[in-house]
């Protein structure tokens, strides 16, 4: 909502005010202000002038020199313009002056003839058509006869305006009028406030003799008053009244229109005029519309309509949607002679679903749906008609037509002060409080201790809305400032917030970044993870309306989100990455019912000289520092998004509940990353119930160990797990550790074997063990893995 | 003293006194002192004459071979002390006790120097090494790769910390959330203008992507009695095309404390010390009336901004301050959606938008780069 500042003291004084102080005030009274902008700050030193004489240009055939009077002197300056004569008053911008854009302008020669400022056009002062009141020539702007001569242009053309840009909130449609704004304005300045009740002539017929008005359904027209005007004029309005609609970014278009716009904005009532020529039948009907009725708008759109939408009818068919657009067929024309205004309230909800579904959202239909005032309707119409008559514009018809709908009585709540004073924290009188809102048009009866809501305000609903009245103009800033009182309570985090944030810090320590991905995804990522067409993650949450195809799901696993970013990263020659990010995942569950939303650990990582065992390491290692235990990693071979060779279950208690592995390469392909890549996505709440959180210390080894190197001779195929799992078997309780340290292919091993090579640690708490001791179990372990995984002794 | 007689001064204590050399072969052998009278006295000299060349000696001793060379040349097995002890016997008895203490006081004066002598010139050896081992340090260390949180955790976690102080508990809640827990439920009916601000997505019609995280104002309140105090941070999703700064997800921290007796007051005081606890004991932090429907009175809270001090930069716009959060006064209606007695209880909430915190604090002037995760953008952080 944008209004020129000096519009205000049409209604209260402020003219003292500076913008600065108002905007800060306005502000802080709950009235935000987003902008104030200084109209015409760009034009300095720019006066009327009169030309004394015009005489020839020695060296040029298209330019003349000519004499000015600006008042305080006479300058001689050069133009081009072919429309200047003697005698004409025009805008002079003097040396040292500057027009918009930057523009500045000096003493200067002409071809050698001194010219001290120029002579300016409409253009050349930022103006436009409509900011006169007639059609300017071809040229300089040659201004009315009688216009002063030396006057500072801004004050010709009202340039000298601040206008003030607000930020309404949906709860206060009363303040998208200047009225409105006005109201707070003086409020908070505390001065006074008055709206002049509109005064005009009615001829003596009436408006009744010629036109009757029906509401078909009062529950959605709350009231439709009207009035009518007759040989009327259509002409472009005065300038004043198309200076303010155009300070508030309203176009001008003739005087009735701009009536009704200039209503619109006063009192923040729409309104809308009709050519009585085109309203058949001298009958206004407020209706359903038909299902299948069409219209077709001033855009000149047809509109189809249903038995939702309320229409302003004739006899015949719809002349406007409701509190939304007129209609194209009896809009006001330049031979219009006769006009009907229309002010009426709507229900909120029903302009706001036909404008939704018309995808038209206009100045009126904007403030219908906040709720509009119904006693508002009158005074705006009456003044629409003291304008008529202001502008001499045509003839007011006699009487007004107002059908009342089902208008809802003013709220009345108890006013108590002490539980507003309790509530805000603050302790000032009933009567300081009475003061505040009866500035603001409440009725305050102190000794029912009543409190009566203007009708304008229908977010006024309970004590807490009084309790922000007062607050607002009490000021917000004199509220004091406590500690919470009450009960104390404990703050901490659950163990499971502690458990992600340990999680966390231990990917930080191996190296990891963490990632925030979007959580929504095209339906397009399953194939480039090549996964099935029958695989239940594809199976998603869809948002019916998403942005677009790429974000039209809710992401069923993290991987697709990690690769996007490992190709980002990669196609940005970022060439050591490893990534981690701790995030939601959306599975659909019945209908009707939310999403599951589990949390997943994601790794993806890919650097030069890396592999499985790099990613692995790093899980093992945060598993160990978190004392994560009973992870077990097996084979994984048909998960589609991985190497098959190369890829592993995260598994807890038997059941997956994760997977960790080199991204197959034709995933790798599909997201455009051109080295192996690895990556991992494990269940949190999975990996969280896997912690043992009862650490005991163990005492160090008082005696010391005994260890053997063994390596075996085996099958390719057998994995080393497998091995180790026999000799922890077979080592019972002496052993105290097994690494392995080597694993080798090749020369010197036969065809489809590897070398396995292990260290044994072994060790008893409570003595030194002896040789035979160690043999013995070091014996068992060879001769079971003999016989269990066919290794034999190299 | 005894004098010494011409004779054997000429005979016997005529001791050759080398320029010392690193190697002290082909010292002549001390003439051997024959029993009999004075020879107490000569062995008296000659200890003393030993003891001065040994400390010639020594004077001039440059490294640890050569003190090694001296000590075996007069403290050896076969060195010279112990060649005039040797000669002991030779004297009278009472003369044995005297000569064998002056003999071990010289033994002892010159293994002490000799030792003094050798750390001096270990030190001196040591030095050097040290003086040829400096390095540049300059180059760089080899720093072993950590790795960083995301910067909206990182405030987040500032954040947490702060409000945990504050008897705060940490809540999370659905992001696919129901229409009536994040809109109705909150004092937004169906068809309610407030909801053209707040581009939703849609899953059904009764099912919405929460557009705020205060639905869990919601949740909390149906589930747990007053006292509360929470915050509850997380993603949240609007229909807003990308641009540098607007995502259509993002991060707000929702924040409730509902109590017998909270006032307005206690709202500012609380916000006051945590966004003090944010921005700076110092920051000056401005309340100015709004409106959300499900707070009353409602309040969007500024920092004086942080680039100018409030006179008016381009990143405040001109005005001097930074929007930070909303908050306000739990609307009674939400408090009775809840099953809470407005007449009994009262409470605040606030919700606070993550990203523009971080941008604010880390200078970030582009919001995508958030969701882009680049680890250069990553690693600073």
């Amino acid at each position: 909502m944008k209004v020129p500042m000096s519009w205000f003291n049409d209604y209260t004084d402020i003219s003292g005010v500076t913008p600065k102080e108002y905007n800060d005030a306005l502000t802080m009274t709950g009235s935000k202000v987003e902008t104030i902008e200084s109209l015409g700050a760009d034009i300095k030193n720019v006066v009327t002038g009169r030309i004394l004489e015009i005489t020839d240009h020695p060296d040029s055939d298209h330019m003349v020199i000519c004499k000015v009077d600006v008042g305080d002197e006479v300058l001689q300056i050069v133009t081009g313009a072919p429309n200047v004569k003697a005698g004409q008053i025009v805008p002079v911008a003097k040396n040292d002056s500057y027009l918009p854009g930057g523009v500045h302008i000096k003493t200067g020669k002409l071809r050698g003839v001194e010219s001290c400022g120029m002579l300016c056009s409409h253009e050349e002062l930022g103006l436009s058509e409509s900011d006169l009141s007639w059609t300017p020539e071809y040229g300089i702007l040659i201004l009315p006869e009688d216009t002063k001569v030396g006057v500072d242009i801004k004050d010709i053309f009202g340039l000298n305006e601040n206008v003030v840009e607000f930020e309404i909130t949906s709860n206060r449609p009363d303040c998208f009028s200047v009225i409105g704004l006005a109201r707070e304005t003086a409020a908070t300045f505390k001065k006074p406030f008055s709206v002049k009740k509109p005064k005009f002539t009615e001829n003596s017929e009436n408006i009744a003799d010629t036109l009757s008005v029906t509401v078909e359904n009062p529950e959605k027209c709350l009231r439709y008053c009207a009035r009518m005007v007759k040989n009327v004029k259509i002409e472009p309005s005065p300038a004043w009244l198309a200076r303010r609609l155009k300070a508030s970014g309203i176009r001008p278009i003739n005087n009735i229109v701009d009536i009704t716009n200039y209503i619109l904005l006063e009192y923040g009532q729409p309104m809308h005029a009709f050519d009585l020529r085109h309203i058949s039948g001298e009958k206004i009907v407020v209706r359903n519309a038909g299902d299948g009725e069409i219209i077709k708008t001033l855009d000149e759109q047809d509109r189809e309509l249903n038995h939702n939408d309320l229409v302003i009818a004739d006899a015949e068919k719809a002349v406007a949607i409701a509190g939304v657009m007129g209609g194209f067929n009896s809009e006001i024309e330049d031979d219009t002679t006769t006009v009907v205004f229309e002010s009426a309230t709507f229900d909120a909800v029903s302009v706001r679903l036909t404008a939704q579904k018309a995808g038209l959202r206009t100045e009126a239909s904007s403030r219908y749906e906040k709720g509009l005032d119904p006693n508002n309707t009158v005074p705006a119409v009456e003044r629409a008609c003291e304008l008529v008559e202001m502008l001499g514009c045509g003839e007011n018809v006699g009487g007004m037509i107002d059908v009342k709908g089902n208008i809802k009585p003013r709220t009345v709540l108890d006013f108590r002060p002490d539980k507003i004073n309790a509530f805000l924290g603050i302790n000032i009188s009933k009567e300081e409080m009475a003061g505040y809102l009866k500035a603001l048009e409440f009725d305050v009866d102190l000794d029912t201790m009543k409190i009566t809501a203007p009708s304008f305000r229908p977010d006024i609903e309970a004590e807490a809305d009084i309790a922000e009245e007062i607050a607002r103009f009490y000021g917000y800033d004199k509220i004091p400032t406590t500690p919470i009182s009450g009960e104390a309570t404990k703050g901490y985090f659950s163990p499971l917030q502690k458990f992600r944030k340990n999680l966390a810090n231990a990917l930080i320590a191996q190296g990891m970044n963490e990632i925030f991905t979007f959580t929504f995804t095209s339906p397009a990522e399953f194939d480039k993870l090549e996964l099935a067409t029958d695989s239940p993650l594809r199976n998603a949450v869809k948002i019916s309306n998403p942005l677009g195809e790429d974000t039209s799901i809710m992401r069923t696993t993290t991987l697709s989100s990690m690769l996007e970013t490992m190709s980002y990263n990669y196609n940005r020659k970022n060439d050591t990455v490893s990534l981690y990010e701790i995030s939601k995942v959306f599975i659909p569950t019945k209908d009707g019912e939310l999403p599951d939303e589990p949390e997943m650990l994601t790794v993806g990582m890919y650097r030069k000289g890396m592999d499985f065992f790099d990613i692995k390491g790093i899980l093992e290692a945060v598993f160990d520092s978190l004392n994560i235990k009973g992870i077990e990693f097996k084979q994984l071979t048909d998960n589609p998004t991985f190497h098959p060779g190369r890829t592993a279950a995260v598994t807890a208690g038997g059941s997956q509940i994760g997977v960790v592995g080199e991204i197959h390469p034709s995933v790798s392909d599909n997201f455009d990353i051109g080295v192996p890549c690895y990556a991992a996505e494990i269940n949190i709440a999975d990996l969280f119930a896997c912690v043992d959180g009862n650490i005991k210390f163990k005492p160090l080894p008082k005696f010391p160990a005994a260890e053997r190197d063994i390596a075996v001779l085996v099958d390719k195929s057998v994995a080393v797990g497998d091995l180790r799992a026999t000799m922890v078997k077979a080592a019972g309780a002496l052993l105290d550790s097994i690494k392995l340290f080597d694993v080798y292919e090749g020369d010197r091993i036969p065809e489809g074997k590897k070398s396995v090579a292990f260290a044994i640690t072994f060790r008893a708490p409570d003595r030194s063990l002896t040789n035979d001791e160690v043999n013995r179990v070091f014996n068992k372990i060879v001769k079971d893995l003999q016989y269990k995984n066919d290794a034999h002794l190299r | 003293m005894q004098k010494i007689p011409e004779d054997a001064k000429a005979a016997v204590y005529v001791i050759p006194l080398l320029p010392y050399r690193c190697h002290v072969e082909g010292i002549p052998k001390r003439p051997i002192i024959k029993k009999g009278k004075d020879c107490d006295i000569i062995m008296k000299q000659q200890l003393q004459e030993i003891k001065k060349q040994a400390e010639e000696h020594l004077k001039n001793a440059c490294t640890a071979d050569a003190l090694e060379e001296l000590r075996i040349k007069y403290l050896g097995k076969k060195g010279e002390l112990t060649a005039i002890l040797k000669g002991m016997g030779k004297l009278a008895a009472e003369e044995r006790p005297v000569i064998g203490a002056m003999a071990n006081e010289i033994r002892e004066f010159l293994s002490g120097e000799i030792d003094a002598k050798k750390a001096e010139i270990e030190k001196l050896v040591r030095d050097a090494k040290l003086k040829s081992e400096v390095i540049d340090i300059s180059m760089p260390g080899r720093k072993p790769e950590i790795g960083t949180s995301h910067p909206i955790t990182k405030v987040l976690d500032e954040f947490k910390d702060a409000v945990v102080g504050m008897g705060f508990q940490i809540m999370e809640g659905p992001e696919v959330e129901t229409d009536y827990y994040n809109f109705e439920a909150l004092n937004i009916p169906k068809n309610h203008p407030a909801r053209d601000t707040q581009d939703t997505f849609y899953i059904d019609e009764n099912t919405v992507l929460r557009t705020q995280t205060s639905p869990m104002q919601i949740r909390v309140m149906e589930n747990t009695k007053p006292p509360i105090r929470i915050i509850a941070p997380g993603r949240v999703y609007r229909s807003d095309a990308v641009d540098a700064t607007h995502s259509p997800i993002f991060h707000q921290i929702e924040g409730l404390v509902v109590d017998k007796g909270i006032t307005m007051a206690d709202l500012k005081g609380t916000l006051e010390t945590l966004i003090r606890s944010i921005y700076g004991e110092h920051t000056k932090v401005r309340f100015r009336p709004h409106h959300f429907p499900f707070t009353e009175p409602s309040a969007e809270t500024d920092v004086c901004c942080f680039n100018c001090g409030g006179k008016g930069c381009s990143v405040c716009k001109g005005e001097g301050w930074i929007e930070i959060l909303g908050c306000g006064m739990v609307h009674p209606k939400v408090l009775a959606n809840c099953g809470i007695d407005p007449e009994i209880y009262s409470g605040f909430a606030f919700g606070i938008g993550l990203e523009r915190l971080v941008m604010g604090r880390y200078d970030i002037n582009d919001i995508r780069l958030f969701f882009e995760n680049d680890v250069r953008f990553l690693k600073q952080f």
